[in-house]
């Protein structure tokens, strides 16, 4: 009983993972919450839906459309929405990004509707039985891909050339311009790979809950976003940690007996978290730039 | 002349940091700029490096204005900074920040090769490469940020106060290493609030005084000029 939930923990923790990295990357690199983080994985499963039902792709190409899609959304967002107010106080992008996810929203309601979609069927729903745990395709898939998703990032991050800069510039901005690293495409970058994640998390969240809706964006981004500031907000280790406790969290409180509470668990840990550890699980004591 | 900057005005807000700076290197020169805190060194070097944006003035390198050119196109064009307190990466490793600093280079080949350079150089990097920067002392990191700006072989090589925070020691070490890298044929502009230092080194230095050049000529002059020595040898 305890291991099943676990595993299905695990599996929930593993989609807000997804979310999560995208949050604590552009936060780690421009110190701007990405309010509208939650809408890329909302398009992302949205554009999961289409590619199944209108263009009767299979799993694998629908979850790489989606990526790519939010890829080029995430970029434009931070073009249009965010880089011209780079310069200006904190809070001018923080209002620009609230407005974006808005905007997103209320465009997906005009364009499907503000009923939540059934995502069609595209992986059978076959059980498996390890021991005592049941595992659904599903999970297995959702674990596969995110492992994978992850794992690639990892790599990125600590072997690839723009990954290193990505690391330099969230530590030291102006110095890594110094270097010769073009800042603003390391953030382009940066947005392009969160935003790819976040997508990924949108398909399997649609499919593992049969429901995709305009605003499924909302609780599952502050649910992600939660996990970042969990796992330390700016360290990648730290979402990730902070996105499988949250889910599991959460499930083994359902499976306790809380399940009215289910959506409130996410932020009374978040608060618990917080006043004995002020920078996360992970974070790092908050250093001033002299 | 290698490098020109002609009447840069610079203002914070209100607060009006360059009012009309005007100064040369030429090529295999080390020039120094001295003066007090606040005079506006460190912004004439951020200035020259296109992290800020000045309201007026030019700058030309090798007669071509860079003055609107974004950071990382500078650096490709052969000018690179060692920043004021060094500014290592401390949470990469001494490594990856000497990477970091080949940022633009293509050939990696002889990337691989100056590299070891570095480490010829400065042998207590080669001994600590996999450790991470932010561990290294006071000394090893402003080696480190000399190292890693070397790594974009630089033609002009911008130095902010290189001596800020080290014992008179290592002072020493470091004053000679930028003397050595000179000779290997890197013209240098040098920062610094240690006048003493900077004028031994320099051929030709610049007095700043809140935002304006008071005072230009050979290093040895200044050294010897009595105002000079007033105000900033404490003689």
């Amino acid at each position: 009983m305890l291991s099943q939930q676990l595993l299905n923990g695990i599996t929930l923790g593993a989609t807000y993972a997804l979310i999560a990295l995208g949050y604590t990357m552009v936060y780690g690199i421009i110190q701007l919450i990405n309010f509208a983080h939650g809408e890329i994985y909302m398009v992302g499963a949205f554009v999961g839906v289409l590619m199944v039902s209108v263009f009767q792709q299979g799993l694998l190409v629908s979850l790489v459309a989606a990526m790519l899609a939010c890829m080029i959304m995430g970029v434009t967002i931070e073009r249009i929405a965010y880089r011209p107010l780079r310069r200006s106080t904190r809070l001018a992008p923080l209002i620009s990004a609230i407005g974006v996810s808005i905007f997103l929203q209320t465009l997906m309601t005009k364009i499907k509707g503000p009923q939540p979609v059934a995502f069609p069927p595209v992986i059978n729903d076959a059980l498996y039985k390890l021991g005592p745990v049941e595992i659904s395709k599903v999970q297995i898939i959702i674990l596969i891909v995110a492992s994978l998703l992850m794992a690639g990032l990892h790599f990125i991050v600590k072997y690839v050339k723009i990954g290193k800069a990505m690391r330099a510039a969230s530590e030291d901005y102006d110095t890594a311009a110094l270097m010769g690293i073009n800042v603003n495409r390391v953030i382009s970058f940066t947005f392009a790979i969160g935003s790819a994640l976040a997508a990924a998390g949108g398909v399997l969240v649609g499919i593992y809950f049969n429901s995709v809706s305009p605003f499924m964006g909302v609780l599952a981004g502050l649910k992600a976003f939660c996990a970042a500031v969990l796992g330390g907000i700016g360290s990648i280790p730290g979402a990730m940690l902070g996105g499988l406790f949250l889910g599991v969290a959460e499930t083994l409180g359902v499976a306790g007996g809380f399940d009215l509470y289910k959506d409130a668990i996410a932020f009374t840990l978040l608060i618990i978290v917080l006043l004995f550890r002020p920078t996360g699980l992970l974070g790092r004591p908050i250093q001033r730039k002299v | 002349m290698l490098l020109e900057v002609n009447d840069l005005h610079v203002s914070y807000g209100a607060i009006r940091a360059l009012k009309g700076i005007f100064c040369q290197v030429g090529e295999g020169e080390i020039v120094a700029l001295i003066g007090a805190n606040g005079a506006g060194k460190t912004t004439t070097l951020r200035t020259i490096s296109g992290l800020i944006r000045p309201q007026s003035g030019t700058i030309t390198y090798k007669g071509q204005p860079i003055t609107k050119m974004p950071p990382h196109q500078i650096v490709s064009l052969g000018i690179c900074q060692v920043p004021e307190g060094r500014r290592v990466f401390t949470r990469m490793t001494v490594l990856e920040n000497l990477e970091m600093g080949a940022y633009t280079r293509k050939d990696k080949a002889n990337v691989k090769a100056d590299i070891e350079k570095v480490f010829q150089r400065f042998p207590r990097l080669a001994e600590r490469k996999s450790q991470l920067a932010g561990t290294l002392s006071g000394g090893e990191q402003q080696m480190l940020a000399m190292g890693r700006a070397l790594m974009s072989r630089p033609t002009v090589l911008l130095m902010d106060e290189p001596s800020m925070g080290l014992a008179p020691m290592l002072v020493q070490e470091i004053f000679s290493i930028i003397k050595e890298i000179n000779q290997a044929g890197t013209t240098i502009l040098l920062v610094e609030q240690n006048a003493h230092m900077a004028l031994s080194i320099a051929n030709r230095a610049y007095v700043l005084e809140t935002g304006e050049i008071v005072l230009s000529g050979p290093a040895r002059d200044l050294a010897n000029n009595p105002e000079v020595q007033k105000a900033y040898l404490g003689e």
